[in-house]
């Protein structure tokens, strides 16, 4: 159950228990249960909601970071990584295999915060030797969900 | 033109759906739970061999009997789905959907006056195939209390020297009834003892949610009299593509490959491209959507058995058949009314033949959202008739 589980609420995560439990054939209760062991272990980490940021009017941008760094004794890229990801306004950080080592992204409300976020905090830091900025222009697809277009239902009403 | 048409095509009544469908279309904001087709999208690598297909330029005429790499697929695909060897060479032949093989299927074997054994409910078209294939259709009303399957006993009943060929039409429409091994053993004692054919038409056989399915060719002694159907429509939710198969033996289907050559010439060649890529990768599509519509199918149980409305548990295809004897209106009405007091479009269930009386043929093939939606609209209705005392 525990996969079935999981890939109905990482579609929905505000699925109510009742209809998970009909959903997936078993009772509230063991529902219930694997739900928190699942928290408990931590495989769920967090409930959060997908927004199309563009359909409104609140400015927000979006940059992929390319940091090259120098990985440190004894630490490897763990401790330079951990310096990143406590700003809060990194949204994800990732180590990277190829041309660059960590992926940092960064969401902001304009450009200049961004500039100086660069600027002033990643560039900065000792083990950093050189970084990339890439600023997102338009989202088509995010986190599985197509955000460009809705699709309609094009099937005649009634067919054999 | 006043000079008289073919008379066998005159007799031949439009498909009760088809009625129906005229009805809906006068009509807006319907929510439909009418359709017998996927409503996943063809998954994209499969589209996308398709489109390849076309930029190579590979728009021709393929053989009659199919692209050579196609039916050594299929071959491959019953092989370890079913532990059936067919011979890709002369055992195989991919036709324009199931709907084509069951035609040229039952032309192929009967002879005029020859009778072809039809359980309903079921798939609309054996009947009228039958029919213009100068056979007989005798029909087996299947019974709500054996779960509409076929019993051994209720075949042997319907079997007389005349006849030729069963249609067994399992995962079936539109019940969602299925036929399990033990059932299957016993239908196949009696074709045997009686010497006839089998039509197996398997098309929804990847749409299983208790046990796999097992096809009446896997017994021993079966697969010289069968012909088995199946196709891409519902398992890779392939339906605008048209493309369905038939395995035989090469006799029948040497037969089969005459009509198929002069009707048709072959299945469209941009589809038998897409459909390689859809056996060869396609497992984990089919899986995906599998549990989809098994979640859907516990959803609308658990929705009938709230609102207390009959329906026996189907474990096949995307369909639930709901009784609603309880009303004491047709099928007709029920669904009419339905319609137009709820906006929910349902298919009465003697659309499928008689014995489909007395019940609602409701797809699943829609997003739980709709479903709910729907659902709700039902429970309302139900509540109304019984509150009037329709009882």
């Amino acid at each position: 159950m525990r996969e079935e589980l999981l890939s109905i609420i990482e579609k929905n995560s505000r699925i109510g228990l009742n209809e998970l439990a009909v959903l997936l054939g078993k009772s509230e209760e063991e529902v219930l249960k694997e739900l928190e062991s699942l928290e408990k272990e931590g495989i769920i980490c967090g409930y959060n909601t997908l927004i199309d940021w563009e359909k409104t009017s609140i400015e927000k941008v979006t940059a992929l970071i390319e940091v090259r760094v120098t990985p440190q004794r004894g630490q490897g890229f763990d401790k330079i990584a951990e310096r990143i990801y406590n700003y809060p306004e990194v949204r994800s950080v990732y180590l990277i295999s190829g041309g660059f080592d960590l992926l940092v992204i960064l969401e902001e409300k304009s450009l200049r915060e961004i500039a100086n976020f660069v600027s002033d905090k990643l560039a900065t830091l000792d083990s950093v030797l050189s970084t990339g900025t890439h600023f997102i222009l338009k989202k088509y697809k995010d986190y599985g969900i197509i955000l460009a277009k809705k699709s309609e239902d094009e099937r005649e009403i009634i067919s054999p | 033109m006043t000079k008289e048409l073919s008379k066998k095509v005159e007799i031949i009544k439009p498909s009760g759906i088809r009625k129906f469908f005229d009805l809906v279309n006068e009509m807006k904001d319907v929510i439909s739970l009418g359709v017998g087709e996927p409503d996943f999208d063809t998954p994209w690598h499969i589209r996308d061999e398709g489109i390849f297909a076309l930029e190579k330029g590979r728009t021709f005429y393929t053989s009659n009997s199919g692209l050579k790499d196609l039916k050594v697929e299929i071959s491959n695909y019953i092989k370890r789905t079913q532990n059936i060897l067919y011979n890709p060479d002369n055992e195989i032949i991919v036709t324009v959907g199931g709907s084509e093989a069951i035609d040229i299927g039952i032309r192929a074997l009967v002879n005029d006056s020859d009778e072809v054994i039809i359980p309903q409910p079921s798939y609309v078209s054996y009947e009228p195939c039958a029919i213009l294939a100068n056979a007989k259709p005798v029909i087996i009303n299947l019974k709500a209390e054996n779960n509409f399957r076929l019993r051994a006993q209720e075949l042997e009943n319907a079997i007389t020297p005349k006849t030729k060929l069963l249609i067994l039409p399992y995962p079936n429409n539109p019940t969602g009834a299925i036929m399990e091994r033990e059932d299957l053993e016993k239908i196949a004692e009696v074709i045997k003892k009686y010497d006839i054919y089998v039509m197996s038409d398997e098309i929804y056989s990847e749409l299983t949610y208790c046990a796999k399915h097992t096809s009446i060719a896997s017994i021993a002694g079966m697969k010289e009299r069968t012909i088995l159907i199946n196709g891409f429509s519902k398992a890779y939710a392939m339906t605008g593509w048209r493309l369905g198969y038939a395995c035989a033996p090469k006799e029948i289907i040497k037969q089969m490959l005459k009509i198929h050559q002069y009707a048709i010439m072959c299945a469209p060649t941009t589809s038998q491209y897409a459909a390689v890529e859809a056996l060869k990768n396609g497992d984990k599509d089919i899986d995906e959507m599998r549990k989809s519509y098994n979640q859907r199918r516990r959803f609308l149980i658990n929705a009938f058995k709230e609102m207390k409305l009959e329906c026996f548990e189907p474990f096949g295809a995307f369909y639930v058949f709901p009784c609603i004897k309880e009303f004491n209106m047709t099928s007709e009405e029920f669904a009419t009314r339905f319609l137009e007091e709820e906006k929910v479009a349902a298919i009465p269930g003697n659309a499928f033949g008689a014995s489909g009386e007395g019940y609602l043929r409701i797809s699943y093939a829609y997003s739980l959202d709709n479903l709910k939606k729907a659902m709700e609209r039902l429970k309302h209705f139900v509540e109304k008739l019984r509150a009037q005392g329709v009882k």
